[in-house]
């Protein structure tokens, strides 16, 4: 996660301070659009085919406001310790444009759903601070698909509306970020935010979550900020740190050379590798903004505000102090463990049904993530389940079963599934503890194994390797080695 | 009976003890339509297949339950074109719409058909409704039935022109600024602006959305409150339509004015008006005083920037509003393989000069830089004119004044737009406050019919119908037919 080696951004950081504010806009997840009763679930549709007079902007329709929309909004907004102030009202941003079906955008100016807010993050050692400006909501436009390039150069193009319409929430942070890792791990933690709360899907690919972002560099000397540049069409996290390390590196690189910047819109063009000049200000929109008249201004009166806060599931950050606090667990896998709210139910569900806090913490950050990964099934909905789990570890912390049988069983149910300890009584996979039988299988070992008995008698430590392995192969791997060891140890001090 | 000569109520009456049939009506109204329609071209389409229909099934309504049917069953309407119905060419009278059928039916006028009304056609109008006389029609304009050398006012002229005519009893027309009542008051006939947010407007091409409000056009009081109370109530699907429940009009109808105070706004009676419209307005005061109730002088001296605050605010909801014919999806398209000519080419030709005017003017308005000097000026002095309406409605109960300055004028005579826009002088400020307004016919000057506008506060609007409908049955001008509805019977 730490960056040790020197880029040319890096080394650029130097000489200047990058100042850089992110603009995230999240597709909410409820059941219709924004403005109109389709499905705000428009993937799968066929083109158009999701679509209304109200959402195709016909003459004469009218837009009634999603309250899923305004309590998705509000909701984020808290979890980002915004205020919410009692009144709000939607704003008509104006430009013409092919997938924008009214010629207009129905959003928010200048009195946003909420305002001030902020977001801390650790990156590296310390903790970041950015601060919210504001959350507001507006509509998505439709996508178009050009029979040739760019819209410009196009022979054809095709227009398609199902996602016009769709709730948009537009994130808005203020330039607190100093690195292109503070834009990352921002980006990373608002999209941990918003899924856990259940607002947004995440989906940078298929750009459910978009980015935009502002950078500005400033020689370490001056005080005054430079002219920003906003960088689009960044649909990764790696994409969004290449582009703004990209973007340090070329803005300091004009600034050495004693030009100036200019103000102006710049794509990231991932193949190239670097940014590229799209609109420059002259030719920036003049939106003509004015209050919405289709739709009467709206009161969230306190009582809303509060059971919306009152339905706000414990966050990532109060989840992982409460896990260091009740767990005992270290920071770090307090911390892993939150990041999905999935994962954080299923490990306190496991600890609820008797599993030790760290053996399951250590079990789902290991074996079972390397699992789930690689089935692309997350342990809640495997075969094995997360019942299935506490039982797999109940028989491990019993010693009823070693660490290595506990991994094979784990491997072989997670997918299918099964009953671990009917499996263990059937294979007779049940771990070797009895002093008894164990001692006769250690006197055995240093029978077969004289030299390597005087070795360690002599003082040689690893010489007891050979021994060990001789009483495990000799149980099929199902012996107690901690017992083992103490054992051979006892008989050879003899 | 024919329907040229009759409201709605007689016709009621008609098809309910078996004088005369849905169909019956609706055949000699469009047989009246083709003999009135080459001298008004009030009609830019008729709807016959769709009549037939409807007229087939409020038959069956009528035959099923005579008594209990809504009293609108079987009667014929007529449509402004800025009004949407399912798989019927509607143009707002713009060439940019030209072809443009809507997939849906829009709230006030589903509420029409719901009770049985047949629709016959779809009336001619001011281009996006944004004219005073008719003559912004892409599709030519509309002759007044009392001089088919005048014009009918506008921008609901073609609405005003048909009932006028004697087409049919009742038409939907939609008022911006006065775009019901001041037609109404050049054709001679009963014409209601409801509250703001008592109609849908879902459905309605909107040119400003702050603004607009559908409302009925009769030949009387009474028929004007039937329709009104058909298509009036809450929408969901218009969010700035009114939760309350709507009082019915009809109830208070014949209460009568006595002890009434009535304001008479003397900014009202200045600004150009001419003296034969003064007179017949003057007159029906002294008719209402003489039904018991008291006339007041009042004040509302906001009037003189009401039309400028107008023009800022109409067409800067008109600029946006009218954003969307952009020839990508429907309606015109001028093709030009570069997109901002594709746009440039097809808003050209699509709009007319008047709508070129207003489009241009909200968009100056709203630009940055100006926004703060006229669009948010122009919303202050807004508040200034509905807070000036609220005092005067402290010490009476309603205001009646002209509704137009002048009777109708001829063609081609007034071809300034500030003329032009002061037609709408008296009748404007009502909508920027949102009240109901209607206009009653009250006498005649130089022959030309004259109306007189009663006003009430905010969801007053039974007391409009009430005061009205006391003038109405005092006086005798509501019968008099123009010529081309006596050609035409
Ligand atoms: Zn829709």
């Amino acid at each position: 996660m730490t960056q040790t080696a020197e880029t040319p951004a890096i080394a650029a950081l130097e000489r200047y301070e990058a100042v850089i504010g992110l603009e995230v806009h999240a597709q909410l997840l409820t059941v219709s659009k924004m403005f109109c009763g389709c499905s705000a679930a428009y993937t799968d549709a066929a083109p158009n085919d999701n679509t209304c007079p109200v959402c195709l902007g016909l003459p004469g329709v009218l837009p009634v406001i999603n309250r899923q929309a305004i309590e998705y909004t509000v909701r984020t907004a808290l979890a980002l310790e915004c205020e919410i102030p009692e009144f709000t009202k939607f704003d008509r941003k104006n430009y013409f444009y092919p997938d924008l079906p009214k010629g207009y955008q129905i959003s928010q100016y200048d009195t946003p759903l909420s305002r001030n807010g902020r977001i801390e993050f650790p990156v590296g050692g310390e903790t970041v601070r950015c601060g919210i400006t504001r959350v507001h909501l507006e509509e998505d436009t439709g996508t178009m698909h050009h029979a040739g390039d760019v819209l410009q150069s196009a022979t054809q193009s095709f227009v398609d509306f199902n996602r016009s319409g769709v709730p948009l929430m537009e994130i808005v942070g203020e330039p607190d970020l100093r690195t292109a890792e503070h834009a990352r791990e921002y980006l990373v933690r608002l999209r941990q935010l918003l899924m856990y709360i259940g607002v947004n899907d995440g989906n940078l690919e298929k750009g459910s979550f978009r980015c935009d972002a502002n950078i500005s560099l400033r020689s370490r000397e001056a005080a005054e900020l430079g002219t920003k540049v906003e960088v689009k069409n960044m649909n990764s996290f790696r994409a969004v740190h290449r582009a703004l390390e990209s973007e340090i590196e070329r803005q300091a690189a004009v600034l050495d050379s004693g030009a100036v910047i200019q103000q102006e819109t710049r794509g990231w063009v991932e193949t190239r590798g670097r940014t590229v000049s799209q609109r420059s200000k002259e030719y920036a929109h003049d939106y003509r903004y004015f209050p919405e008249p289709d739709l009467p201004p709206l009161r969230l009166d306190s009582a809303f505000v509060e059971r919306v806060r009152a339905s706000l599931p414990e966050l990532p950050p109060a989840r992982a102090r409460r896990f260091v606090d009740q767990y005992g667990l270290n920071a770090y896998d307090a911390s892993v463990l939150t990041s999905t709210r999935e994962d954080a139910d299923t490990y306190e569900e496991l600890v609820r049904l008797g599993v030790a806090a760290k053996l399951a913490a250590n079990w789902l950050m290991g074996d079972v993530a390397a699992l789930a990964n690689e089935h692309r099934l997350g342990l809640r909905d495997s075969g094995l389940g997360i019942a299935g789990l506490s039982r797999l570890l109940g028989l491990l912390d019993s010693a009823r079963i070693n660490g290595p049988t506990a991994k094979e069983l784990l491997t072989e149910l997670y997918v299918r599934g099964g009953d671990p300890e009917a499996i263990v009584l059937e294979r007779g996979l049940g771990q070797v503890s009895d002093e008894t039988e164990l001692e006769a299988l250690v006197d055995a070992a240093i029978a077969a194994n004289p030299v390597a008995a005087t070795d360690f008698r002599g003082g040689k430590q690893q010489a007891l390797g050979q021994l060990m392995r001789h009483v495990k192969e000799a149980t099929g791997g199902r012996a107690d080695m901690p017992l083992v060891n103490r054992l051979l140890r006892e008989r050879l001090s003899r | 009976m024919s329907s040229t000569a009759s409201t709605i109520t007689a016709l009621a009456a008609s098809l309910r003890d078996g004088s005369s049939s849905p169909r019956e009506l609706l055949a000699q109204t469009l047989a009246h339509i083709d003999a009135t329609n080459t001298r008004t071209h009030a009609y830019l389409r008729t709807t016959r297949e769709l009549a037939e229909r409807q007229a087939d099934a409020a038959a069956r309504t009528l035959r099923a339950n005579p008594e209990s049917a809504p009293p609108m069953c079987g009667i014929p309407v007529a449509l402004k074109d800025v009004l949407c119905v399912d798989g019927v060419e509607t143009t707002a009278s713009s060439r940019v719409l030209g072809g443009f059928t809507p997939p849906y039916t829009g709230t006030a006028v589903q509420r029409l058909f719901d009770a049985g009304a047949v629709c016959v056609g779809k009336t001619n109008c001011d281009e996006f409704a944004m004219g005073s006389s008719n003559e912004n029609s892409a599709f030519g304009p509309v002759g007044n039935p009392w001089d088919v050398e005048r014009v009918p006012g506008g921008s609901s002229g073609g609405s005003a022109a048909s009932v006028a005519a004697g087409d049919v009893p009742c038409a939907l027309g939609s008022d911006t600024g006065g775009s019901i009542r001041q037609p109404a008051s050049l054709c001679g006939v009963v014409g209601f602006k409801p509250t703001y947010g008592r109609v849908s407007r879902y459905g309605l091409i909107a040119f400003a959305s702050s603004l607009d409000q559908i409302g009925p056009f009769a030949r009387s009081v009474e028929d004007a409150a039937i329709v009104y109370s058909t298509i009036a109530g809450h929408d969901p699907r218009d969010s700035t339509s009114d939760p309350r429940a709507v009082d019915d009009p009809l109830l208070r109808l014949r209460d009568g004015v006595a002890g009434m105070r009535l304001g008479v706004p003397k900014e009202y009676f200045g600004m150009g008006i001419d003296p034969g419209v003064r007179e017949a307005v003057e007159a029906a005061l002294r008719v209402l005083e003489g039904l018991g109730a008291t006339l007041h002088h009042v004040s509302l001296p906001s009037t003189e920037v009401g039309l400028s605050t107008y023009y800022i605010i109409a067409p800067a909801e008109c600029s946006s509003n009218l954003a969307r014919y952009d020839g990508v999806r429907f309606g015109l398209r001028v093709e030009h393989p570069a997109l901002i000519d594709m746009y440039l080419r097809t808003r050209d030709q699509g709009f007319g000069p008047e709508v070129k005017r207003r489009v241009m003017l909200g968009t100056y308005a709203l630009s940055s830089g100006y926004y703060d000097a006229y669009y948010r000026k122009a919303q202050k002095v807004r508040t200034l004119i509905a807070d000036e309406f609220t005092r005067v409605f402290a010490d009476v109960d309603a205001l009646v004044s002209p509704t137009s300055p002048t009777a109708a004028f001829p063609m081609g005579d007034r071809d300034d737009p500030i003329s032009m826009y002061m037609c709408d002088v008296v009748t404007l400020p009502v909508n920027l406050a949102g009240l109901p307004g209607i206009s009653v016919p009250c006498g005649f000057a130089g022959g030309l019919p004259v109306g007189l506008q009663v006003i009430a506060p905010r969801f007053e609007d039974s007391r409009v119908f009430r005061v009205a409908h006391a003038y109405e049955q005092a006086t005798e001008w509501h019968r008099a037919r123009s010529p081309l509805a006596e050609a035409a019977a």
